[in-house]
């Protein structure tokens, strides 16, 4: 199978602190894939660097055969890597309905002049992306939300719209980084059918930083466990589970949500 | 019908700018003087919008535009006024409609070349760099012996009427309007809430700022154009960093973001000028309590819907 | 080579320096520990002069059998209370609401407070400009050649030495120093260490306001007139010389107001051969901080901070 993600020597230096440390990883097409470590492993660092967000001090990161380690957030996310963030980063003046317009900007094959004329294109183009975004909203269940404010949302519906917004992006790759952090058992069942669902639906590859280890371990085909920034392990559930080291980096640091 | 709404409302918003232009003989100069002064307010309110409102670009160099456009399109009409003279009225409207055209686009290329190098800046770094470029632009001027330097540039055509004023105003209204409220639009507001997060979204931030701000300025300098062209005497230090301030006091006193609410705090600000006309020496201390009340009571102004996301805290 | 003029220059721009340094220290200090650039500063450097031309006038009856130096110090140091009040009010009412608030806000209400002073005191004392009374006899000293020094610049040059001194020991050796040093660096591990966050911004606050005042009345000393709206582009310029610094960094904010200050009589004393119109004097801070955001945003001394994602 073809890796759609490969990380080769990756790490990061923030002054005299190694974040990450050469970070060796591959993710194929189509795979579900869960990073897990201690706070302050570095595991929201690693997506920040996918992202563009923040550049690596050293390595490479490959996406779909081409290399996107130094180039813009906008760029790769336009190339097909989209993301949720630990704090939800919603657009907090717009509707749920706009959240979701912002994310297919990109898609759009009109610009500043068609806004300002209004033609007929315009209104086609405008209508295709409105049928998308409610659509998408439909799915999960977020349609008669849509022109309400999106900070009037429940946590739940909130931390749902991200992810909508985030795949009205047309992506391959999703990234989510906590995406089960302050729900409820029930909330994280759901949320699990939710990735598997998305997985399927979208033919996405899905790549999972979480600290909930009922979620990683129930749906993640591979896991890669960083500690201080370092990959102290790689492999299926079943050997995480048992890994000496695993529990070592964990011992007395107990998850909030086990 | 709804999809004609927009082209509708433009062809209204001209009509009665037409309307008004010809029934101002009925009204007295003084209130015609007025009424002009307040479209162009609402020009410069609407566009400095734009950058600050919509974009979140705090933005204090408007004034700078502004004097761009002014002295772009005087140089133009007193070098060719002349030569249309002859030619007779509708020669007279081409060469001031392409002269304020002219003064607006001098402005938006200066426009890039501020927001270019600026707007990777942080908020009130941003702030004080456009003032900065704001004065540069006055010093600029001011040195320039070829645009009368500090004494000021005189014997502008005094062709400025109430159907150039609001007509702009509409126009300008139209097109901000128009921009914000499609999808593209919404770009603005996404890089305003949080530029990470749109980023993310794939959405360029940079192009978007620069795209503002070039916007912006164009409405600043046929704003200007306008202005040099009713008082038909302009000088560096009326396009000064208070000039700026003038115009962020009606910004915010509007509601960031908000076009509507900005364009009536224009017009509100514009009376309120005039009825201080006698107590000038009181009208800047109002003008900053009233800036410091609203940001401690109510920074959303009048109809404001600002969300920015708030400093994270360590 | 006419070294005697660039002595001269040199002169005269370390004393410019100087009185830029001292405002840069105020505008570096209150964006170390509140992360916002108090616009209104320079108008506290302008109510400096004012205050140090009515405190002579009103002092004058005391101060008859002392030596001019010591009711010159009276003077300086009553504006320098002054001020260090006049900053500690004004952090109270108008910044202190908008503690929570995005640094816009508070951006624009410091605009607001800015206008206030600057129109307030045109309002008292008129739009015109006032002279300011000799506080020391001014002799001129020779440097060699034409070049010279007054006794004026030197006591500038003096004092705000000494200033700059006091204000490293405040910093560097006292408890309300190490409490600044650690609200600029962390706040919240600061007030969690027991740190009582509103007297450290008070303090930092009549610290600024205190040096905004000597510089006011240094440069009423030097330049001899004082209107309402004298703060503003000094206080620009001072801002930028922070910035150029290293903002928060109070050894490059007087590094800074130094390199301004020389920079900025150079390129007006040499603008003939430069082929600069010395018009463009004030363009000189503005170009200066365009350059230094464009190439090294973090100033010559400073550090960046990155925004946790």
């Amino acid at each position: 199978m073809k890796s759609l993600l490969e990380l080769a020597g990756v790490g990061i230096q923030f002054g005299g602190l190694k974040a990450v440390d050469a970070l060796d990883f591959t993710m194929p097409e189509g795979g579900l894939l869960g990073l897990i470590g201690p706070n302050g492993a570095g595991k929201t660092t690693v997506f920040n660097m996918i992202t563009g967000v923040y550049r690596p001090t050293s390595g490479r990161i490959v996406f779909n055969g081409g290399t996107i380690s130094g180039i813009g957030p906008s760029r790769i996310t336009r190339l097909g890597v989209a993301r949720t963030f630990q704090n939800i980063r919603l657009f907090e003046s717009l509707s749920v309905f706009d959240n979701v317009r912002t994310a297919m900007i990109t898609s759009l094959r009109h610009g500043i002049s068609h806004a300002l004329t209004r033609g007929p294109a315009f209104r086609a183009e405008e209508d295709r992306i409105r049928a998308g975004a409610m659509e998408l909203l439909g799915i999960f269940d977020l349609a008669e939300a849509a022109d309400r404010d999106a900070v009037s949302l429940s946590y739940g519906d909130r931390r749902r719209l991200e992810i909508v917004r985030a795949l009205a992006t047309g992506p391959r790759l999703l990234l989510l980084d906590e995406p089960a952090a302050g729900m409820n058992p029930t909330e994280k069942t759901r949320l699990m059918e939710l990735i598997a669902f998305i997985r399927s639906k979208f033919s996405i590859t899905v790549l999972l930083v979480e600290h909930d280890m009922k979620v990683v371990m129930g749906i993640c085909e591979k896991i890669v466990v960083l500690n201080y920034g370092r990959k102290i392990a790689e492999g299926t559930p079943g050997e995480i589970r048992t890994s000496p080291l695993v529990i070592e980096a964990y011992l007395g640091k107990e998850s909030a949500h086990a | 019908m709804k999809r004609y709404l927009p082209h509708t409302l433009l062809a209204a918003g001209l009509a009665g700018a037409a309307i008004l232009h010809f029934v101002s003989p009925q009204l007295d100069d003084y209130a015609v003087n007025i009424l002009v002064l307040a479209g162009i307010n609402v020009i410069l309110a609407a566009s400095l919008n734009l950058v600050n409102g919509h974009t979140g670009q705090f933005s204090l160099g408007h004034a700078g535009f502004m004097a761009a456009g002014a002295y772009a399109s005087s140089i133009a009409t007193l070098a060719l006024a002349p030569l249309v003279a002859q030619a007779g009225q509708p020669a007279q409207h081409a060469l001031f409609l392409a002269a304020l055209l002219f003064g607006g686009l001098f402005a938006s290329l200066c426009g890039l070349l501020v927001g270019i190098p600026s707007l990777r800046l942080r908020g009130d770094y941003l702030a004080i760099v456009t003032l900065g470029f704001g004065e540069i632009i006055r010093v600029v001027i001011q040195n320039t012996n070829a645009l009368g330097g500090a004494r000021g540039l005189e014997g502008i055509p005094a062709w400025t009427n109430l159907f150039w004023t609001w007509g702009t105003a509409v126009v300008c209204i139209y097109t901000i309007a128009c921009l914000v409220n499609s999808t593209y639009g919404r770009g603005f507001i996404a890089v305003r809430d949080d530029e990470i997060a749109a980023e993310s979204m794939g959405i360029n931030t940079t192009k978007y700022k620069v795209i503002a701000f070039v916007i912006g300025a164009f409405f600043a300098g046929m704003a200007g154009g306008l202005y040099a062209h009713l008082i038909t005497f302009i000088a560096p230090e009326g396009f000064n960093f208070l000039k700026s301030v003038d115009v962020v006091v009606m910004v915010i006193l509007g509601g960031m973001g908000s076009t509507p609410g900005v364009v009536a705090a224009a017009i509100l600000l514009t009376l309120l000028n005039e009825l201080l006309r006698d107590f000038e020496q009181y009208r800047m201390i109002v003008f900053a309590l009233l800036l410091i009340l609203l940001m401690i009571l109510r920074p959303q102004g009048l109809l404001g819907n600002f969300h920015k996301r708030p400093k994270a805290k360590p | 080579m006419d070294w005697a003029n660039l002595a001269q220059q040199l002169v005269n721009g370390l004393s410019l320096g100087a009185i830029y340094a001292l405002i840069a220290l105020g505008y570096t200090m209150v964006y170390g520990v509140l992360r916002f650039i108090n616009f209104a500063h320079g108008e506290v450097f302008m109510v400096g002069s004012f205050a140090g031309l009515y405190f002579h006038r009103w002092l004058k009856p005391f101060c008859e059998g002392m030596p001019a130096p010591i009711s010159a110090a009276v003077v300086l140091l009553a504006s320098m209370g002054a001020c260090a009040l006049l900053g500690v009010v004004i952090e109270k009412l108008a910044y202190k609401p908008l503690r929570n608030r995005s640094r816009l806000t508070v951006l624009i209400t410091a605009i607001g407070v800015s206008l206030l002073l600057a129109y307030s005191a045109q309002l008292l004392f008129g739009a015109a400009p006032k002279g300011f009374p000799q506080l020391i006899e001014n002799q001129t000293i020779s440097l060699g050649g034409e070049a010279t020094v007054t006794t004026e610049q030197l006591v500038v040059l003096g004092v705000t030495a000494l200033l700059l001194v006091a204000l490293r020991f405040i910093v560097q050796k006292t408890r309300m120093g190490l409490a600044m040093r650690a609200l600029s660096n962390n706040p919240t591990a600061a007030s969690l260490m027991g740190v009582n966050t509103d007297r450290v911004i008070s303090f930092t606050f009549a610290l600024g306001s205190a040096l905004a005042a000597a510089a006011g009345i240094f440069f009423a000393m030097l330049y001899q007139a004082i209107d309402p709206f004298m703060g503003t582009l000094p206080g620009i310029k001072a801002f930028v010389a922070a910035v150029l610094g290293g903002i928060g960094n109070i050894t490059g904010a007087a590094l800074g107001g130094v390199l301004i200050g020389l920079v900025e009589t150079l390129v007006t004393a040499y603008s003939q051969n430069i082929g600069i119109p010395s018009g463009y004097r004030d363009a000189v801070a503005f170009v200066l901080l365009i350059l230094i955001l464009l190439f090294k945003p973090t100033g010559l001394l400073g550090k960046t901070e990155r925004e946790k994602v």
